[in-house]
């Protein structure tokens, strides 16, 4: 829970650094991993500076033995480089991935308690998806941003000491040398692509909107001989697209440009300064090549770091995302001190009650009464946009209200949510289905069900021979999203789910959106049929089937303008009557259909 | 995953410049870091050797830093060529890729997955900038560079152009050999890497289900449990796949440590100068260098070539064949008889044979149950898709019988497409209202104007008005110059659908394809379309309308029942007696009025 308010909470903060702290627990793991890669590197670097030294000594034509201690560190640095070099990217991998896992659970601890209404603008698929990959793009903060520069700053220190030590004037030239390509020029060229794709942006965004609507309009330009327009909006977007990334190209690609002309800045300064020394004998003659080849070795490192910078762009542009949809605001929160559960029997009754999507909105529900007795069954009816949705998140707790609603005598504002969701469950119209195995989706319900219990609750709802039909019975994977499933099946399965998971009260919220009519009524007449017992909301816009409810209320616009059973709601006329009216238009249109066989015309002429 | 795509030549023109371009800047490199090496160990060796100073050092100096500049203008020339190219080949793959998807119609990918299509033409192949500006060009010098120094350093020291000529490809082998064997194991772990972060998304996604039934908090230790699961196991992975930038960094530091040894020992016995020693030794890790590199991007490279390779998927879905006859016959009439479309990946077709004949002047409603073809029927009779089964003609309707002058009949494959489409209009099930020529936010007026574009502003105006929509546009406040925002935002379901109608409409069409053009409209709204629609056939024009409505049926003067075989297994059939019944039916249907409905 801690990681959870670190993240939610710190609004103070900027994105990047909220990220960063609710990664924080791999601070011990990373530092190992940036010490072994500063071991390797400074290897690399002594590797070069000791074998230029033992040239140089060489030249000067000692006894061989003498070469002795310089020839095994030189053999030694080659090794210690790269065994380093390989620690370092394992435990570097292995924190990251940790790290990753940690800001997962604390994201997820917060959507938690936003799910489902703080999430409905987010809830689109492809912005979820979105969500996810920026979250995994974090992962590029400990790996590739603080790595690679932690690395560089200490290599460079180190190198700059030595060669402070050597000789002072030429310590100060790669000091001022290395710390320009480890501070300026990241942020330069990082500048730069910035300033870049600021440009590119509004073109980008252009063209993706011109594929987007030629891709999905594709239908109609077609049919109305369009899609050569369509294609040429697309292309001049393009030459534009082309003319500004031609103009960029030149700041875009200084990069490597500049990271070699400061390497051999460095090396030339370096020696110029150092040769005096030479002559004069201040310095010997044998550390000259050190001098040259130590600034060589060590800014292979800080070439890197043009494209920490790029990684440490995206990731900042990915937390500012990420805590965008962490900031929303709660719909409905706990009460501090909750007041237990609720009591049986399990009734509901709600009196005047009003509840709006979002605090400043307009009130969606306006004041309804309704009452469902222990063990009743109770049809909401309307329109879309109603507020039938709007009453079904005020009795799951996911949304905040005004009036009075109550689950077992007990005010649903009091209860704690999931003491509330012990007695009150949903099923809704897009119940997700887990990409797992059909028993572990069921289990869902109840974790201790036996298979027994899993089959028997598939024949209740009548998926048995669908059940038969699966390869591995129970243990079949259902793909993402239940792809394999048909609409009904899919509505079933979560049904199943829900009566494993016994609760006293239930919502049906539109359970049969998005189903043809005829699976429609079936899967009407199974809801009604397992309900029995059950204190039971039916929210939906179908009426065939409804005569085994206990109750009908028509909603509309947010008030109840109508309840009674269905003969006398259709004696009453408006609403109900209407849709009656088109459903039964269907009805007659399958008996016209099976009058007229398939493939064949008739003529009324 | 081949280093460079052939495909990716053939395709994308611009690139085969650009492969030119970093050969020839692979060689100038190449050069440039010998004579550095050169002269930075010949400014070394005179000044330790006491045979300059600093004074006459410094042409050898500026003559070292011009090397430098040219080496950064080099890279910068090569790095900012690769930018333009990939800007450039970008845009000929999605030039190419859309104009092909166009053609493929609404039932190759821009229908099936027009998402998916979308973000792999913009940001998909946005991977290819890293592809052409840091893979491509080291690939280059990983090949020119090594040669051109072991070639030099042969010339100076035998021994250590030895021992960098036989680590090199020790190197490479090892590389390949390590990549080799982990390569099915490191893509099966970056798949469970995108299964686990697709598990993330499937329990973020099921957050309302999850918090139904009691169940979301506990799900928080699931995530941390799977994390630690897959953490360890590719751990386990990176442990072996990490051995092949071991093995080449191992290789290439002990080769340089090698050279440095071998070479200290025969300059102590005077076997080789000290300027020649310390240029080989400058030199020996440049070799190495363009390797390292092109390991260091080969995914982000192999990113870039996966996105190209779906395009190339795409380019290489074949285009059907196209009619090209021109003369289409006016009035126009067509016969169908046992039409049937089975797609590509199914089956079972998805309709039934269907024979009818639509004749200039009649509305043809289409029933039967949703999913049992309809929408297909009209697809083939617009050319979208061509039936796998029987035969639509096009048949001059003033010609009574067969054997009398005028045209003959033409199978409608045979015909243009695009000419045929001209003499077409299709108001389809969800109708998005374009016109790609007004840019993102097209006005009513524009939208319209895609039926005609040259129609005038007076005649949209009677569009509208037929379609029952012109007094809620001339309602807004700016009237048809109201901006349409993406999707229709704004509009109502009925208005977006009667907007497509006065579309059609306006088109002046000798074929009209109506689908479930009355759906979401309010019974006034609909009486005015139904009456509109029979006016249309009054005129003279063809009309087939996908019906569900008895307003609509109740004009109509054949009826269709299109239906697909799978849905049809219920119902029974007696086709001997079906005249009567029908027409029984059909009154009845027309008729329905809710006191003769029940349970």
């Amino acid at each position: 829970m801690s990681d959870s308010v670190q993240v939610a909470h710190d609004r103070a903060q900027r994105p990047l650094r909220r990220i960063a702290a609710a990664m924080s627990t791999q601070r011990k793991r990373l530092s190992g991993a940036a010490l072994l890669g500063f071991v390797a590197s400074a290897s690399a670097v002594a590797l070069l500076a000791t074998s230029g030294w033992l040239i140089s000594f060489a030249a000067e034509m000692p006894p061989v033995l003498a070469l002795g201690v310089a020839a095994v560190l030189v053999r030694a640095f080659a090794l210690s480089r790269s065994v380093f070099r390989y620690a370092e990217r394992l435990l570097g991998h292995d924190s990251a991935f940790r790290a990753l896992t940690t800001l997962r659970v604390a994201i997820y601890q917060r959507l938690e308690l936003l799910a489902p209404v703080g999430l409905a603008r987010f809830s689109r698929g492809d912005l979820l998806a979105r969500l996810v990959a920026d979250i995994d793009t974090a992962m590029d903060l400990p790996l590739r941003v603080i790595l690679p520069w932690a690395q560089a700053v200490l290599v460079s220190l180190a190198t700059v000491a030595f060669v402070l030590w050597l000789d002072i004037g030429a310590g100060i030239a790669i000091a001022m040398a290395l710390a320009i390509g480890v501070l300026v020029v990241p942020a330069l060229i990082a500048a730069i692509a910035r300033r870049a794709q600021a440009r590119l942006a509004p073109l980008r965004g252009e063209l993706s909107s011109g594929v987007v609507t030629a891709l999905f309009a594709s239908p109609d330009l077609l049919a109305y001989g369009a899609t050569g327009q369509a294609l040429t909006r697309i292309d001049s977007v393009d030459a534009q697209l082309m003319q500004v990334a031609r103009r960029e190209s030149a700041g875009l690609g200084v990069g490597a440009g500049i990271g070699v002309l400061m390497q051999g800045a460095a090396v030339v300064v370096a020696l110029a300064l150092t040769m005096p020394a030479i002559t004069s004998g201040q310095l010997a003659p044998v550390w000259l090549a050190v001098v040259a080849l130590v600034p060589l070795a060590a800014y292979d490192l800080v070439t890197t770091l043009p494209a920490s910078a790029m990684a440490l762009q995206r990731v900042r542009a990915s937390s500012k995302r990420i805590t965008e949809v962490l900031d929303a605001p709660l719909p409905v929160s706990d009460p501090v001190h909750p007041s237990g559960a609720a009591l049986a029997p399990y009734g509901v009754r709600c009196t005047q009650l009003k509840a709006r999507w979002r605090e400043d909105g307009p009130f969606t529900l306006r004041s309804i009464d309704i009452t469902i007795e222990p063990g009743e069954r109770v049809a909401i009816v309307g329109p879309s946009g109603a507020g039938k949705s709007t009453l079904a998140a005020v009795l799951l707790k996911f949304l905040q209200y005004e009036g009075t609603a109550t689950v077992g005598g007990r005010e649903i504002a009091d209860l704690a949510g999931d003491d509330l969701r012990a007695h009150v469950t949903m099923l809704t119209q897009d119940a997700h289905i887990f990409d797992t195995t059909i028993a572990a989706n069921l289990r869902l319900g109840r974790a201790q069900a036996t298979d027994n219990e899993l089959t028997s609750v598939l024949e209740r709802v009548k998926l048995e021979s669908w059940l038969q039909s699966q390869p591995h019975g129970l243990h079949t994977e259902l793909g993402s999203r239940g792809a394999t499933m048909s609409g009904g099946e899919r509505q079933r399965l979560a049904l199943a789910r829900l009566l494993l998971a016994d609760r006293p009260v239930m919502v049906l919220d539109e359970p049969t959106e998005h189903l043809d009519p005829l699976t429609a009524d079936a899967l009407t007449t199974d809801l009604l049929r397992v309900t029995e017992g059950i204190s039971t909301l039916l929210i939906t816009h179908r009426l065939r089937g409804l005569d085994h409810v206990d109750r009908i209320h028509v909603l509309v616009a947010g008030e109840i303008s109508a309840t009674g059973s269905h003969d006398e709601l259709i004696a009453q006329g408006g609403w109900y009557a209407e849709q009656w009216q088109r459903e039964s238009d269907h009805l007659n249109l399958a008996g016209l259909m099976s009058s007229i066989p398939p493939g064949t015309a008739i003529s009324r002429r | 995953m081949k280093p460079l795509d052939p495909r990716l030549l053939r395709y994308a023109r611009s690139t085969r410049g650009f492969v030119v371009l970093a050969i020839g800047l692979g060689i100038v490199m190449a050069i440039l870091v010998i004579i550095q090496a050169r002269l930075l160990a010949t400014a070394i060796v005179d000044v330790a050797q006491g045979r300059a100073t600093l004074a006459t050092s410094v042409p050898i100096l500026i003559a070292l830093t011009a090397t430098i500049a040219i080496r950064a203008i080099v890279s910068w020339i090569a790095e900012a060529a690769a930018y333009r190219t990939s800007a450039k080949a970008k845009a000929e793959l999605r030039a190419a890729a859309m104009d092909h998807v166009l053609r493929l119609g609404p039932y190759g990918p821009a229908g099936t997955d027009p998402g998916g299509v979308a973000s792999l033409l913009t940001r998909g192949v946005d991977a290819l900038d890293t592809y052409f500006a840091r893979y491509l060009p080291q690939l280059f010098l990983a090949l020119i560079v090594p040669a051109a120094i072991i070639a030099t350093v042969i010339g100076f020291d035998l021994v250590s152009a030895i021992i960098i000529a036989v680590t090199l490809p020790i190197i490479v082998v090892f590389m390949i050999l390590i990549g080799l064997y982990t390569r099915s194991r490191v893509d099966r772990q970056w798949q469970t890497l995108a299964r686990l972060s697709g598990h993330f998304l499937d329990l973020v996604a099921g957050l309302p289900t999850l918090k139904v039934l009691g169940r979301a908090k506990k799900q928080a230790q699931a995530i941390e449990d799977i994390g630690d699961r897959y953490r360890s196991t590719t751990m386990g992975v990176l442990r072996i796949s990490f051995l092949s930038s071991f093995a080449l960094e191992l290789l290439a530091s002990l080769s340089v440590a090698l050279v440095a040894v071998t070479i200290g020992v025969r300059l102590v016995e005077g076997g080789i100068a000290f300027s020649t020693a310390l240029f080989v030794l400058i030199l020996a890790p440049e070799a190495y260098l363009p390797l390292r590199m092109v390991g260091q991007h080969f995914h982000a490279a192999a990113e870039g070539l996966g996105a190209a390779d779906e395009v190339f998927t795409i380019l290489e879905i074949p285009l059907p064949s196209q009619g090209s006859e021109s003369t289409i016959p006016q009035p126009l009439g067509l016969r169908c008889v046992d039409v049937t479309v089975t797609y590509p990946d199914r089956d079972s077709p998805a309709l039934f044979p269907t024979t009818v004949d639509i004749s200039p002047g009649s509305v043809t409603a289409l029933i039967g149950t949703s999913g049992g073809g309809k929408s297909t029927f009209l697809a083939a009779l617009l050319g979208f898709v061509a039936p796998t089964g029987g035969v639509i003609t096009v048949r001059d309707a003033e010609v009574k019988n067969q054997q009398s002058f005028g045209q003959p009949d033409i199978d409608l494959r045979l015909i243009d497409p695009d000419l045929w489409r001209a003499r077409v209009a299709w108001v389809p099930q969800s109708p998005q209202l374009v016109a790609p020529w007004a840019g993102d936010r097209p006005t009513v007026l524009d939208v319209v104007r895609l039926g005609r574009p040259d129609a005038t502003s007076d005649e949209v105006r009677s569009a509208l008005a037929q379609a029952g929509v012109l007094a809620e546009i001339e309602a807004m406040p700016e009237g048809m110059a109201t901006q349409i925002t993406e999707g229709g935002v704004g509009l109502s379901a009925g208005q977006v659908r009667r907007l497509a109608l006065a579309r059609a409409m306006l088109r002046k069409a000798d074929l009209l394809l109506l689908d479930e053009p009355t759906a979401a409209l309010d019974g006034v709204s609909e009486a005015a379309v139904v009456q509109a629609i029979r006016a249309a056939a009054d005129s003279g024009v063809a009309v087939v309308v996908v019906a569900h409505r008895p307003a609509l049926i109740d004009i109509a003067d054949v009826i269709v029942h299109v239906s697909a075989p799978l849905l049809q297994q219920d119902l029974t059939l007696n086709p001997g007696e079906d005249l009567i019944n029908a027409e029984r039916a059909v009154a009845k249907f027309a008729r329905t009025n809710i006191t003769d409905t029940g349970w």
